[in-house]
């Protein structure tokens, strides 16, 4: 490795030599199962014969992996599902939870951004509701909505919105003054204002709300599905551990961190669309 | 008496000072320009000049007093006054020729496209930003070029009148002086109505017909009208050799100098239009000042 290769390519060396001395420390850490011997017919009787469970090597979770991704949306009844049909259960749920939350935030981010009246009555209630963890909502969601679908959309609605409304009405409320007279010396309107000069001033920060909100409703989303059942990436880890399926179990959290990467990455492209320089 | 294009009439601005009373920034400020006329105007700082410039602009309220254009009273901001501010004030997500449409479009809504942006090239031009540089960001141009495109996209409009709030206060002198140039130029051209703050006395003999004095504030007053009987077309290296270049030129620097402090601070002073100065020592009879001829005398010997 000379200077002939530039950071980004000696980053991506390192990184691959670092998974693979990670992922041979993990092969060759996992004890080999001992292979059963003579048993006692009360060992036998017992499952002793059968493999102990343990956590299995990363070998096993590759195999795995190749046996789920080849065939991603079987369905074989309510404990069988692909992976590709839970993970798309769970899309859904934070798309829609997440898709009403900016519906509700942005406009009224920016309404509370507008008046500083507004921005310092509603901060009280925001910084009082924003650090509730969002699981704390769904009794009351279950309570109230009577329907665990709806009640985990609920949860995921009532987390993502904190961050966008926080970002919006602060980058609203931060727009330059400067740029305020331009609109008024222009004689644009309250409406054209908004749109042609105030949201693309505060558009990164909104958008910065907006990725920080799709960070949480994925974290959220797994331990919402965990309680509510039935379908789901997180639905998917509780089950398989119920089936003491450890192999399984580790792939879908790494199937979890890879969605969730995916996520924030268009998030991050759409931030650098906004961007602009002073 | 016929009433002048704009006129500001009593003008007063009272500020809290923080400790339960009132600050009088200037009174009963009043005086006038005349259509096409090219106004500077000069005064130390914290005498009120950029609170009147808002005023004339509509984004702020005076105290009292009222400010009329074309015999109507000037209440919030309006596409007829054009403001450059000092600090560029452009849209930086959008580029150059977007920050020039962007204007164009608010004051002819029904213009096509096509037409909007062939407008705003040609004012682009006119201060010298053509080809590529136009779909630049602001964040990628000099404080120059930023300046000419603030002046393109006001002069675009064809407001009828132009504020103009230090423009060139935050550019070096070389840029300056282009740049005041290009301004001299794309003014000859539409013969605007310019109302323009200053710091440097340079800046404003080479570019107005008149030169407003203020005072010192507290209490301040636009005390003297000067006129700048240097005929025109101008040029920087030219108007030195004027006769009439180092007198006035003197005194504005001693109205700076001495008199904005001897004056200020009378809260009693009547209400009174500037008082009119004109120096101009070509008019046939005019006294040849004994001092000026001296002084010329020392540096050329």
């Amino acid at each position: 490795m000379g200077p002939s290769l530039s950071v980004n390519q000696r980053a991506m060396v390192l990184s691959v030599a670092m998974l693979i001395v990670g992922l041979l420390v993990w092969e060759a850490a996992i004890p080999a199962q001992e292979a059963a011997g003579e048993l006692t017919e009360y060992e036998r009787l017992t499952g002793g014969g059968a493999p102990k469970a343990g956590v299995p090597p990363p070998s096993q979770v590759l195999a795995k992996a190749w046996e789920q991704l080849s065939d991603p949306f079987y369905d074989a009844g309510p404990n069988d599902k692909g992976i590709g049909i839970q993970i798309g259960y769970s899309i859904y749920r934070v798309l829609t939870g997440y898709v009403l939350a900016a519906l509700v935030a942005i406009p009224a981010g920016f309404l509370i951004g507008m008046s500083q009246v507004a921005y310092k009555a509603f901060n009280p209630f925001i910084q009082v509701l924003r650090p509730i963890s969002p699981l704390a909502w769904m009794p009351l969601a279950l309570f109230v909505i009577q329907d665990s679908e709806a009640s985990a959309i609920f949860v995921i609605f009532i987390c993502s919105i904190w961050p966008m409304l926080i970002n919006t009405a602060f980058g609203v409320a931060g727009v330059r003054s400067d740029w305020i007279n331009v609109a008024r010396t222009h004689e644009l309107g309250s409406l054209r204002t908004a749109f042609a000069v105030i949201l693309p001033a505060a558009a990164p920060t909104i958008i910065t709300g907006m990725r920080i909100s799709i960070g949480i409703a994925w974290l959220v989303i797994v331990a919402a599905e965990m309680l509510v059942g039935g379908t789901g990436i997180g639905y998917y880890v509780w089950n398989e551990w119920n089936n003491l399926d450890l192999t399984s179990v580790i792939f879908s959290i790494l199937v979890i961190g890879v969605v969730g990467m995916l996520l924030d990455a268009a998030f991050g492209i759409l931030q650098r669309a906004v961007a602009y320089a002073e | 008496m016929s009433r002048p294009f704009l006129s500001i009439e009593n003008l007063t601005q009272t500020f809290p000072d923080g400790k339960g009373g009132q600050l009088t920034v200037f009174e009963k400020a009043s005086f006038g320009i005349e259509k096409g006329e090219f106004v500077c105007i000069l005064g130390h700082s914290g005498c009120g000049k950029s609170t009147i410039m808002n005023i004339l602009a509509g984004l702020a309220e005076p105290s009292s007093g009222v400010v009329k254009m074309d015999g109507y009273e000037v209440s919030g901001p309006s596409l007829d006054r054009g403001v450059v501010f000092q600090n560029y004030s452009l849209l930086p997500w959008l580029s150059t020729l977007k920050n020039v449409t962007f204007g164009v479009r608010a004051r002819y809504p029904d213009w096509p496209k096509a037409k909007v942006e062939e407008h705003a090239r040609a004012y682009l031009a006119m201060v010298g930003l053509e080809g590529d540089t136009i779909h630049r960001k602001p964040s990628q141009l000099s404080g120059g070029m930023r300046q000419r495109v603030s002046i393109a996209r006001a002069f675009a409009n064809h407001p009828k009148l132009l504020l103009l709030d230090e423009p060139f206060g935050a550019l070096d002198a070389l840029t300056r002086g282009t740049i005041q140039d290009e301004l001299l130029k794309i003014w000859g051209g539409t013969r605007q109505t310019v109302f323009m703050i200053t710091h440097d006395i340079d800046e404003a003999i080479l570019l107005a017909d008149r030169i407003l004095l203020m005072t010192n504030g507290p209490y301040a007053r636009v005390a003297e009208s000067v006129e700048i009987t240097i005929p025109r077309p101008r040029s920087r290296t030219g108007i030195v050799e004027h006769p009439n270049y180092y007198a006035i030129r003197n005194h504005l620097v001693q109205f700076l100098g001495h008199r904005s402090k001897e004056l200020a601070g009378r809260s009693d002073a009547p209400a009174a239009p500037p008082e009119r100065v004109v120096i101009d020592r070509t008019a046939p009879g005019a006294d040849p000042d004994p001092e000026a001829a001296r002084r010329l005398r020392a540096v050329n010997d």
